[in-house]
């Protein structure tokens, strides 16, 4: 008996570790496999080898996701990711590195690993899966939970002001800035497809919900009602007009910066030369 | 340099020395945050790296340097960091993960006084217990000490060879005065470079964290088409988190296993007239020279002392230290701290024989006559 994926696996089946034990960690209706499907897609369509891909993560539900696909993986500690993938591109520039992580994992404490990897400009795609609270630890405020929003380390409102996560990435100097929604999806698929061929530091963030522990108790409803937000608060950026408060998406930056590997690779090939130079002369 | 004498004989810095050593031993990887007094092992490595293919990067931390470290060493370059004992300290959970996935790294921590900022261009052996428990969980930790400049070369090509035949991260604990210091070294030209073990087998076959053949299992590195997870959660063979206690404990059992049942290549221990001794002096790292000064002093006047020298402090010597225990009336620890290593020794020791420490915490060396003392008492 042969069924219909037997003939014609999907492009999921291509990726996914067939050898890993699922069900995945993540709760129902969540947004993260919904993102690692456009992640998937994303790739494909690029048409990398997987022997060439390395996915790193952080610590949270994001962290997770490495797991299930079939490339170079790695989980690293929480909030360091970007400088595990650091380590990693430097060591071998061959490879595509991919970096996801939650609000709080890239932005808390991984805060400053996240600034100054758009400072210096390394070759890596840093997606950031923005969905305003720790959902792994029971929903405590993040540096993405908006003031007055309720967590359950916010139980009177919150007090912060919450980070503008592309506008960070901006002025921190990342070259490739791009915002998406889990609810558009499709559009998610070519701003990831863009941000991995960009050449430097690239920041895609994704606007998600987590209905379990911040929707609940900010009474946002259910994940399809926090997918309609998304749907309803959010506007591509060519089509955003003056007074229009709707937060933006689509490519927010694009400009070329020397790439910090590209710009090592020169200096080791200029060394070697002034040393044969200098042999040569003797 | 003076051109009488071949070029593979210096006056070096232990710092410089360290420098080598890494070199020789085929460092291509160094990330590290500036931190008084393991500077100039950055500095001279940001111009030499780039001149043998290596990189070189300077992290906005210590957490970021050792975590580019490890994502280093994975892409398949020997990886080292160097700091001091705060920086040290911000390296603890890296330096765990290096343990839990089993990635090999040396980790330099020139030592300075402390708690805290303390002194920062005075020395210190107080990372001795932070080498060994400062990172959270059981584990097993190698960590080498030098008590001076030549060691330190020696030391190093050491750490990175037993960071990659064991695959673990390696301490090497120098110390301020090690550092900075400056002694002939003689460089040698052939170096005995270890490599880590590598896959003999197709990816399919292969499985990072278990080997029916070794502890040690193959390393092989990202992107080489061997594609596996890494994590610093429990994992099973292929790498994948588990709860399991089946998996769990069998995992426990081989990462203590490949240290421990490899005690003879991992420790050393030196030994100088112990064979009529009736009183030892275990000492290690800068306090060893001065624990040799005292002893030698001793025996000129006529006094049973010997002298044991731990270059190895983690695993820790106990089978040595019984067995000295045994033979002496008295065993005397001198260390700048408040005695830490000396703890190791009176559980060694067991009860054999009295244990005396000899301490100093205020910047200063420990001088011959503090130890002199210490024997008469």
């Amino acid at each position: 008996m042969t069924t219909d994926l037997q003939d014609h696996p999907t492009i999921m089946h291509k990726y996914l570790r067939s050898h890993k034990k699922f069900p995945h960690v993540w709760c129902p209706g969540c947004g993260n496999g919904i993102i690692l499907g456009s992640i998937i897609r994303a790739i494909d369509g690029i048409g990398w080898d997987k022997d060439d891909i390395a996915l790193v993560s952080g610590i949270g539900c994001s962290g997770r996701m490495p797991v299930y696909v079939d490339f170079n993986t790695l989980h690293t500690t929480h909030g360091r990711a970007l400088a595990f993938a650091t380590g990693l591109k430097l060591a071998n520039p061959r490879l595509n590195v991919l970096v996801v992580m939650g609000d709080g994992d890239a932005l808390a404490i991984g805060g400053n690993h996240f600034i100054h990897a758009a400072r210096r400009n390394i070759n890596l795609t840093a997606i950031i899966i923005n969905n305003n609270t720790y959902g792994m630890t029971g929903g405590q405020y993040s540096p993405t939970t908006p003031t007055n929003r309720l967590a359950t380390t916010a139980v009177y409102g919150n007090l912060e002001q919450p980070f503008d996560v592309a506008r960070l990435a901006e002025v921190a100097g990342a070259p490739f800035v791009a915002r998406g929604t889990v609810f558009h999806a499709l559009e998610l698929d070519r701003l990831l497809q863009q941000a991995m061929l960009k050449k430097g530091f690239s920041v895609v963030e994704i606007l998600s919900h987590c209905h379990v522990q911040y929707g609940r108790m900010n009474r946002l409803g259910s994940a399809v009602d926090m997918l309609k937000w998304q749907r309803d608060h959010t506007v591509p950026i060519h089509a955003k007009k003056e007074g229009d408060d709707r937060i933006p998406r689509g490519v927010l930056v694009d400009k070329d910066l020397p790439e910090y590997v590209e710009e090592y690779e020169k200096l080791i090939a200029r060394l070697r030369e002034e040393a044969d130079g200098s042999a040569g002369g003797q | 340099m003076n051109s009488s004498l071949p070029d593979s004989v210096r006056l070096l810095q232990g710092n410089e020395a360290c420098v080598e050593g890494a070199l020789a031993a085929g460092l291509r990887f160094y990330a590290g945050y500036p931190i008084t007094p393991s500077t100039e092992i950055a500095e001279q490595l940001s111009a030499r790296l780039p001149r043998v293919g290596g990189k070189f990067i300077q992290m906005e931390d210590e957490i970021a340097s050792l975590a580019a470290v490890i994502g280093a060493s994975l892409g398949g370059l020997k990886a080292m960091t160097a700091t001091s004992g705060p920086g040290f300290s911000l390296m603890q959970e890296n330096l765990g993960y290096a343990c839990a996935a089993e990635i090999p790294c040396v980790v330099v921590d020139v030592q300075r006084a402390g708690p805290s900022t303390g002194q920062p261009t005075s020395p210190s052996q107080g990372d001795v217990m932070q080498a060994r428990w400062g990172t959270h969980g059981d584990h097993p930790i190698i960590a080498l000490c030098p008590s001076s400049v030549e060691e330190t070369y020696h030391l190093t090509i050491r750490a990175f060879n037993l960071s990659e035949r064991y695959r673990t991260p390696v301490v090497l604990l120098m110390d301020e005065v090690v550092g900075h210091m400056r002694e002939k070294v003689v460089l040698s030209p052939d170096v005995e470079v270890l490599e880590r073990p590598r896959p003999v087998v197709p990816p399919e076959w292969y499985f990072p964290f278990e080997d029916p053949d070794t502890d040690v299992p193959p390393l092989v590195s990202f992107g080489s088409g061997y594609r596996y997870h890494v994590t610093g959660l429990y994992h099973d063979r292929a790498g994948f988190p588990t709860l399991r206690p089946d998996e769990i404990n069998p995992w426990f059992e081989r990462v203590f296993r490949k240290i421990e049942e490899s005690m003879d290549d991992i420790v050393q221990t030196t030994e100088e007239w112990m064979e009529d001794a009736e009183v030892a002096v275990i000492s290690y790292g800068i306090s060893a020279r001065s624990a040799r000064a005292a002893v030698r002093r001793a025996r000129a006047a006529g006094q049973r002392v010997g002298f044991v020298k731990l270059n190895t402090i983690w695993p820790f010597d106990a089978q040595t230290v019984a067995r000295v225990a045994e033979q002496v009336k008295l065993l005397v620890v001198p260390e700048l701290n408040r005695g830490q290593l000396i703890l190791e020794v009176e559980r060694a020791a067991r009860g054999q024989a009295p244990v005396r420490g000899v301490n100093r915490v205020d910047g200063e060396m420990i001088l011959p006559d503090q130890i002199l003392a210490a024997l008469e008492g």
